[in-house]
């Protein structure tokens, strides 16, 4: 039997959904954010080089790859949004966003504080730091000009254009700035340059997927609000409304997803 | 009757420029703020000449990557204004084609005479000859691309709050890599280096920009339009 996909593209099912979806995924992200932190912090050797300053890494590279990655998937949302006209994927998109700026700012944070210790210097026009950095510049756009129109309808439109371009251009601006850099600058300290140990790799993993549970779980809450926000005249969230105030408590929400999720 | 499909983006091309030649204020304003800016350096920095002549490709270019930014809500918020845009995404003409022909009678109201104009004020800088003609090549390959790239964004941001400094939020990181290889090729000659490959890698980048961001800046024309 094939599976009806776009059932869950209707905000009202995918919001019964993602109810009891989150606390997996956050339960996940708080397991593996504990299993990493152990091995990085705990079992993993400092380094004969750097230190122990280099356990960073363990917050750094995780950051920097769940930044990238949520720029790529919102633009993976926002052609489905474009293509299908679904009003989910402009959500999705709107509901990934703070957590890729955010992983990305993190990225830049921690790679400032790991480049005093091992470069010298909080800043260099590093290739990959200048790149992240327009990332940052890019999510920052894409939430400007949302915040900045107010049908929701249009923003979503505009918005997936505006990730589009920029994930078009993504490729474009590492490569230039990574020739700008070569170009003006001699080389500068690369870190990991020698092969990483078994143990240190493993907890670097570890928290990568830490971060991808998180990014899951805090993105299907962020999109559960946009959800109630967006649609709050319709019928289903009048329902909804008035099922938790009857119960009482916030968390019976998940109570009326059996209404819900038709 | 067969249908002429380049019809009506002549006739825009036509309107624009003698639009924009009808009222050179604006275009002259949009020069004077490319001089300004740049005579702002020198005071901030020192009259060094050595120093000037280095900094000069990164400034000359900067300066009129604003000024080119400052130009932008010309192409359509007029149009947009009294309902001429809507208008044009009703012809049968594909609006990417009119969005093209704004862009070239644009590009001829900004991007050329910021081209012409740079060469006397790389006199105010010190630049060789050598540099100063690399640096009149890169702005006439470069300039397109900020009007195409920022066409994308001034559509998105037609009749928002705050436009102006929204579009340059959205666009601003997207001209990175025309700055870098433009000022690349003129810091190149100045080193006595080839300035080869910086200006046919900008040529790509030209090429590449103005044959998808027509198509983006109309569907972004169609988005701020419904």
């Amino acid at each position: 039997m094939a599976i009806h996909w776009f059932k869950y593209a209707s905000p009202a099912s995918f919001y019964g959904l993602a109810g009891p979806m989150i606390p997996w995924f956050a339960g996940a992200a708080v397991v593996t954010t504990l299993l990493g932190l152990y091995i990085g912090l705990v079992l993993a050797p400092t380094d004969f080089q750097q230190g122990d300053s280099y356990r960073i890494i363990y917050i750094h590279v995780p950051a920097a790859w769940m930044g990238m990655f949520t720029y790529l998937v919102m633009a993976g949302w926002a052609a489905a949004g474009l293509v299908f006209n679904t009003r989910l994927s402009g959500m999705m998109v709107q509901a990934l966003a703070p957590t890729g700026a955010l992983f990305t700012f993190i990225a830049l944070w921690t790679g400032a504080f790991w480049g005093r210790p091992t470069w010298g210097a909080y800043w260099v026009w590093d290739a990959r730091l200048t790149s992240t950095l327009i990332l940052l510049f890019l999510y920052i756009g894409y939430m400007a000009l949302r915040a900045s129109i107010d049908d929701p309808r249009r923003a979503d439109r505009a918005g997936a254009l505006l990730t589009l371009v920029g994930v078009v251009n993504i490729p474009i601006i590492y490569f230039s700035v990574k020739w700008w850099n070569t170009l003006h600058q001699g080389a500068s300290v690369k870190p990991g340059s020698s092969s990483m140990a078994t143990v240190m790799l493993t907890g670097m993993l570890v928290m990568a997927f830490a971060a991808w549970m998180y990014t899951i779980a805090i993105s299907l809450a962020r999109v559960r609000s946009i959800i109630v926000e967006r649609e709050q005249h319709s019928a289903w969230v009048g329902e909804l409304l008035v099922a938790e105030e009857t119960a009482g408590t916030s968390g019976d929400v998940q109570r009326s997803k059996g209404e819900t999720a038709r | 009757m067969s249908f002429n499909w380049c019809l009506t983006p002549i006739s825009v091309l036509r309107r624009d420029l003698l639009l924009t030649l009808r009222r050179p204020a604006e275009l002259m304003t949009t020069l004077f703020f490319f001089i300004i800016v740049v005579s702002l350096f020198p005071l901030g920095i020192g009259p060094q000449p050595e120093l000037l002549r280095e900094i000069a490709p990164g400034v000359l270019w900067v300066a009129a990557l604003l000024a080119s930014l400052l130009a932008l809500p010309r192409l359509f918020a007029a149009d947009h204004a009294d309902g001429t845009l809507e208008q044009l995404a009703l012809a049968p003409q594909p609006l990417s084609l009119i969005v093209f022909a704004k862009l070239v009678a644009h590009w001829l109201t900004t991007g050329l005479p910021l081209t012409l104009l740079a060469p006397l004020i790389a006199l105010q800088f010190d630049l060789p000859a050598s540099a100063t003609w690399v640096l009149v090549g890169s702005l006439a390959l470069g300039t397109p691309i900020f009007g195409a790239i920022g066409a994308v964004g001034a559509a998105l941001t037609l009749g928002l709050r705050g436009g102006g400094v929204l579009t340059a939020v959205l666009v601003l990181p997207l001209y990175i890599p025309a700055l870098i290889f433009g000022a690349g090729a003129v810091e190149a000659t100045l080193g006595g280096l080839d300035a080869g490959g910086h200006l046919s890698l900008l040529a790509a980048l030209t090429v590449f920009t103005l044959t998808f961001a027509p198509w983006a800046a109309a569907a972004a024309v169609r988005i701020s339009l419904d």
